[in-house]
């Protein structure tokens, strides 16, 4: 396993990745460049604000009747022949799989890139029972022999440089391969077909379902998720209950936002639609199907007004490579299957121990690039505060953090005793400002003065200097520009008549 | 017409120059800021770290001192966007709540105030010197304070301005971020530090006092002597030398 998985705290986690050189670079180099291949795609579609706020408005309409579009997905998708299976945890849907790799004495799975496999630990449950698991994608396959974990949503190995990739791909082959991305490339091509040829199961995740046809639709660059679902006789999708949208129609945006957003790109390679097993008249195509719909802590969200809007994701990573907190510290920090700022949010979420949950919520300095980057406008950053807040009311602040807010909040609520504070301020410094500074490296001072040097407080506040400030610019004998003052009227005129509060 | 000047906890207390620079600034078109003493802290502090009941008890100061004002001008984006959680801290208390939705109405940041109140983009300023702009998150991605700054830079005499690479990343402050995850936030204002200097500026500008406060802290710590101003006194200077 990785050296980054989830024991520890966020910050111990946090502390081995700003120490690692590569991965800091790495991350940085991908990241950097997703997003902005992502902004550009963004500025050239022309209209891209509005077809964000038709993104948010599809996943917000679908999740407020998620009931009725997931039973008629249900019913659409039955009919086509296919076996749909509901897990309500996530012990349930590894159950549900394993039951049908047995029924098949399947001895090999092929996998496409799922997220939701990575979240059930799919792979060593089916390891467990003798079936090999095989991962297609070529990210998924680097880090499935690594024995690491995803740290990222759609680059998994994003931490990894190329001669990182060439020397496990290396050990593979039992030769030296180049570190060259068309020679690993078409390596792991050759080594892979084998694998799809001989697999009894291809096992998918599933980027949206449609729920008027009962179908299901993978995005891919690689054609690895076109084999998966070609080759084997039997398939097993699994998919979180939320990835559910209406119609074909609203796919045309979803497929307009999700891969610009990812990757930049203005489609994906392929883009498979897939409704039912093979018919007779198909060329190719699994024999069986099968769908397992996950909740797994899903409908927690249901129903929360501070926290529904997180089913609305389509995964496709835009916050994490806006995140400057994930460019640093990249995904293995966060601990979960998810990492970046939705992996913050939605890791607590899913486990319904927003509570207990670590203190991932507080390694985000809320500057809002996540929400920005979203395709569908979710307020991760105002969901990181909700996080904290649930976490004080359940009792679970930080003892010093506590009497530090509760003092906060007796010196900040009264102006009295917030101005003798400052006094005493200015007259403690003394003691330790050097040169117009201050680089002591204690108490909360420490973790600061590690990085800067902190400043000294005024010889004389504000409030302390206003009256003589006051007094001088009261004569300036300036008067107000009577066009100005007309407009100023007017905004007071807007604002009582109940408009006017819009402004910036 | 009052128009009052919401000075936020560092400028009062650490950079009382910005608030010097903007009455002065403001004077020069007629407006003659007032200061209620009773204002202390936005709140912001607690209400990020989730302490909304602390968030509150100093929230209702800058609420009761301002409740006369009929215009508010601010020098920080962060301090006036706190204002919009103001309903959602006090949705259960109607007098305050109602007092939220008009203290939100009324209140501008600097620069706003300038270019959409007053009207005001060329102050007649001059300032021959080589200066770059970090735009603060929160006054430019949720207050939307984006073109405002520039244009009032764009007017000033003799200055040559540079943008900063990547200017829309966060320097790494985040409030108590700063000191709970004190590497990470080292990371990020190690990384904003090195792409102003990419740009050989001589002067770093920004509108929120917390943001330059850890930029210059991290300048001064690398002995880097790029100097760092709220727009508020490049253009108070920039008018005394015209
Ligand atoms: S939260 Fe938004 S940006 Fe992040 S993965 Fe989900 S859809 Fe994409």
């Amino acid at each position: 396993m990785s050296a980054y998985k989830t024991k520890g705290s966020v910050k111990e986690r946090a502390e081995l990745a700003l120490n690692d050189d590569f991965l800091r670079k790495a991350v940085k180099f991908t990241t950097e460049r997703l997003r902005i291949g992502k902004m550009n795609a963004a500025e050239q579609h022309g209209n891209w604000e509005e077809w964000r706020e038709r993104g948010r408005q599809i996943r917000l309409h679908t999740i407020a009747h998620l009931d009725y579009y997931l039973n008629l997905f249900v019913e659409n998708a039955r009919a086509n022949g296919v076996h749909v299976h509901f897990a309500p945890t996530g012990a349930e849907a590894v159950r549900i799989a394993l039951a049908v790799a047995q029924s098949k004495a399947a001895k090999t799975v092929v996998k496409s890139k799922s997220m939701v496999t990575e979240e059930l630990h799919l792979n060593h449950a089916l390891q467990d029972i003798g079936v090999e698991a095989i991962e297609t994608d070529l990210g998924e396959y680097i880090i499935q022999l690594a024995g690491e974990t995803p740290s990222h949503i759609i680059i998994p190995a994003i931490h990894k440089n190329r001669y990182q990739i060439a020397e496990l791909l290396s050990k593979e082959a039992g030769e030296a391969l180049e570190a060259d991305t068309t020679i690993l490339a078409g390596f792991v091509r050759k080594k892979l077909r084998e694998k799809f040829l001989e697999a009894d199961i291809g096992m998918t995740g599933c980027n949206f379902a449609i729920a008027e046809t009962g179908s299901m639709v993978l995005f891919e660059n690689e054609g690895n998720a076109r084999m998966v679902t070609t080759v084997p006789k039997t398939q097993i999708t699994l998919m979180g209950m939320e990835r559910i949208i209406p119609s074909w129609t609203d796919l045309e945006v979803m497929a307009t936002l999700l891969p610009r957003s990812a990757t930049g790109q203005k489609l994906t390679v392929y883009m498979s639609g897939i409704t039912g097993p093979r018919r007779t008249e198909d060329a190719d195509g699994p024999e069986e199907m099968h769908i397992i719909i996950v909740d797994n802590g899903r409908s927690n969200q249901l129903g929360d007004p501070e926290f529904q809007e997180l089913l609305n994701c389509i995964r496709c990573g835009a916050c994490l490579n806006a995140c400057p907190v994930y460019r640093h510290i990249g995904g293995h920090a966060y601990g979960g299957t998810y990492s970046g700022p939705i992996g913050a949010v939605l890791t607590p979420a899913l486990q319904k121990n927003v509570a207990e949950w670590d203190d991932i919520a507080n390694a985000s300095s809320l500057c809002g690039a996540c929400y920005e980057a979203c395709p569908v406008k979710i307020p991760l950053h105002d969901m990181l505060v909700y996080l904290r807040r649930r976490k004080v009311e359940a009792g679970h602040g930080k003892a010093l953090e506590t009497i530090g807010m509760r003092g906060f909040g007796t010196v900040a609520g009264q102006p009295g005793i917030m101005g003798a504070a400052v006094k005493l301020g200015q007259l403690g410094q003394r003691l330790v400002v050097r040169d117009g500074g201050i680089r002591l490296k204690v108490g909360p001072l420490k973790g600061w003065n590690k990085y800067r040097v902190a400043p000294t407080l005024a010889k004389r506040s504000f409030r302390q200097q206003w009256e003589a400030l006051k007094r001088e610019t009261a004569n300036t004998g300036q008067t107000m520009d009577p066009v100005v003052k007309a407009r100023m009227e007017a905004i007071l005129k807007e604002r009582a008549k109940g408009g006017g509060g819009r402004h910036g | 017409m009052k128009v009052s000047l919401f000075i936020t906890c560092l400028s009062d207390v650490i950079y009382p120059r910005v608030g010097e620079a903007m009455v002065r600034l403001l004077a020069r078109y007629g407006v003659k800021l007032e200061f209620p003493r009773a204002q202390t802290c936005c709140g912001q502090p607690a209400y990020n770290s989730g302490y909304w009941d602390e968030a509150r008890k100093t929230a209702r100061t800058i609420l009761d001192a301002f409740d006369e004002s009929d215009f508010v001008v601010s020098p920080s984006g962060s301090c006036t966007y706190m204002i919009h959680h103001y309903p959602e801290l006090f949705k259960d208390e109607p007098v305050y709540l109602e007092k939220s939705n008009r203290l939100q109405e009324k209140t501008y940041e600097f620069t706003q105030f300038l270019v959409q109140v007053l009207d005001v983009k060329d102050l007649g300023a001059k300032f021959p010197r080589k200066v770059t702009y970090h735009p603060s998150c929160h006054g430019s991605r949720l207050l939307g304070v984006k073109d405002e700054p520039l244009e009032l830079l764009q007017h000033v005499e003799g200055l040559e301005f540079v943008p900063l690479p990547f200017a829309q990343d966060c320097c790494g402050f985040g409030g108590t971020f700063a000191v709970k995850m004190a590497d990470i936030s080292g990371a990020m204002v190690t990384e904003k530090v090195d792409h102003i200097l990419e740009t050989e500026a001589e002067v770093l500008v920004g509108l929120d006092m917390a943001c330059l406060m850890n930029i210059a802290g991290n300048l001064r710590f690398r002995n880097e002597p790029v100097r760092v101003m709220h727009l508020a006194e490049l253009l108070y200077e920039g008018v005394k030398e015209a």
